[in-house]
């Protein structure tokens, strides 16, 4: 294998309609396509962390002593809620503001 | 005859092509009737001739994906597929070009399956003419060199942006046999300049970007980007349709040779009516307008040589020399059951100021020849109109 030249890549004189990289990053607040949201029972929480090794968007943050979903960005699948070893997760529905 | 003159088939009049343009990474994955472009491809960077990487892989969805990520990386890339090979490189395949990557990609054309079928045919390439990337199309092996060479400067001239298809017949041009000069090797190289393939979009560990980043949905923001990026691609491939013309001007400067960039007339001047044609089947179609021009008929010849973006202006200015066409089509649009050439030429006849007969002509599937017979057919049928007489159904050439 060759190794290619490098060179410094200048985004200056990138035309904005070119190419979708990520300089101009919008979010998707995914938690908008929530239907139930997880609530974590803090007494029963333990921080062993397994529901955030299996979020599948990564959004478990971590508090003092327990965790919890970020809400803008869960969308409310309930895989937390299932794997969790002390059953300190439960659905519970969104009700509209 | 010069030195550089070799023969050989289409296959290897492509390969050389490529060898021409220096590619930093190839990777292929072999289907009929590609194998034989592979093979040369293959063959030449185990000797030497091509000094960049050939990947092998293990199928045509990891041919395209390895070549977007060497091209995000900086390397000039190149490929060539065929019918289904095609249809299982889709994924990455209409990807590229929203990336605006400039990779480079022969179409071998054949004919789809089902029944089965490894001969020629242009439905491969019809069916993905939506998907975002530049077609040409080829007559001679002779063209297929040149339009190898000139695909790369189209495609990485900063104004386009955008992957380019050299699309040729299968069979007829795979493997047909003729003479062809391979250009020099400096001449090549002065023709294309300095390379920078992903100025726009580097892969670098010292600045991470996303690639694709999701983009869209129903927020505001995102949806004004995504349109943004779609109107982007638009210009890009309508900028495209001068540098083709210019870049073809360049060649023929350089070599002699012209292949009409957008359009190519042939004896059209003082013609009453034409047949439009499209790749390999132009030759016999240029030999039936010379019987049919030697027994008095005013005919001429329009051939496509861009396909996409569509040449609409250059169209227009050349169907506007005849009251009447006949398009002939070597695959099927099942939509409007008449040829995918013939349904977009209808959208020029509109900004017509006088309506003019046009009659789809289909022939040539499945590896089939289109016969100066044939052409006499279509070139008497077409005429008819010109006397009155009104053909509205598609006609089936080999029926």
């Amino acid at each position: 294998m060759k190794i290619q030249a490098r060179k410094i890549f200048d985004p200056s004189n990138i035309p904005d309609d070119l190419c979708p990289i990520a300089t101009e990053y919008i979010y998707q607040k995914t938690g908008d396509w929530r239907a139930e949201r997880p609530l974590v029972d803090r007494e029963k929480c333990v921080k062993c962390a397994t529901c955030w090794a299996f979020c599948p968007c990564q959004c478990i943050i971590e508090k003092p002593l327990w965790f919890e979903a970020n809400l803008e960005f869960c969308k409310g699948c309930g895989i937390c809620a299932q794997e969790c070893p002390h059953g300190a997760i439960k659905m519970v529905e969104e009700i509209e503001d | 005859m010069s030195a550089n003159t070799i023969v050989c088939d289409g296959n290897e009049a492509a390969a050389w092509g490529v060898a021409r343009s220096r590619p930093d990474m190839v990777a292929v994955y072999p289907i009929t009737p590609q194998s034989g472009l592979a093979e040369k491809v293959a063959d030449f960077v185990a000797n030497g001739v091509i000094e960049g990487d050939l990947m092998d892989v293990e199928g045509e969805h990891s041919v395209l994906s390895v070549l977007k990520g060497a091209s995000l990386c900086g390397a000039r890339t190149f490929t060539a597929t065929s019918s289904h090979g095609l249809a299982f490189m889709f994924e990455p395949y209409w990807r590229t070009p929203n990336l605006r990557l400039p990779i480079v990609m022969v179409i071998v054309t054949r004919d789809g399956i089902s029944p089965q079928c490894v001969w020629g045919g242009q439905q491969d390439a019809m069916t993905v003419k939506e998907a975002g990337w530049i077609q040409l199309y080829c007559e001679s092996d002779q063209e297929i060199t040149d339009t190898v060479i000139m695909a790369y400067k189209i495609a990485e001239h900063p104004e386009v942006m955008l992957p380019v298809n050299v699309c040729y017949d299968g069979n007829y041009l795979s493997y047909g046999i003729e003479e062809v000069e391979v250009p020099e090797q400096e001449l090549v190289d002065n023709f294309l300049g300095t390379k920078n393939v992903n100025w726009h979009a580097a892969l670098d560990p010292d600045r991470p970007m996303g690639v694709d980043p999701l983009t869209g949905g129903a927020n505001e923001e995102g949806a004004k980007l995504f349109t943004r990026y779609r109107k982007g691609h638009c210009k890009g491939m309508q900028n495209a349709l001068k540098v083709i013309d210019e870049i073809h001007q360049d060649w023929q400067g350089l070599t002699g040779r012209y292949y009409g960039g957008l359009v190519e007339e042939y004896r059209l001047e003082d013609a009453d009516y034409a047949i439009l044609t499209i790749s390999s089947m132009t030759g016999t179609g240029r030999d039936a307008v010379d019987v049919a021009r030697d027994a008095g008929e005013k005919v001429g010849l329009i051939k496509l040589k861009t396909f996409r973006p569509f040449p609409f202006e250059a169209l227009l200015n050349s169907i506007k020399k005849v009251k009447a066409l006949g398009v002939v089509d070597r695959s099927v649009n099942y939509g409007w059951s008449c040829g995918p050439v013939f349904q977009e030429v209808l959208s020029v006849l509109y900004h017509l100021e006088k309506k003019i007969p046009a009659i789809s002509f289909i022939g040539g599937l499945a590896g089939a020849d289109i016969t100066l017979d044939h052409f006499a057919q279509i070139i008497d049928t077409t005429s008819s109109t010109l006397k009155g007489e009104t053909v509205k159904d598609t006609i089936w050439l080999n029926e």
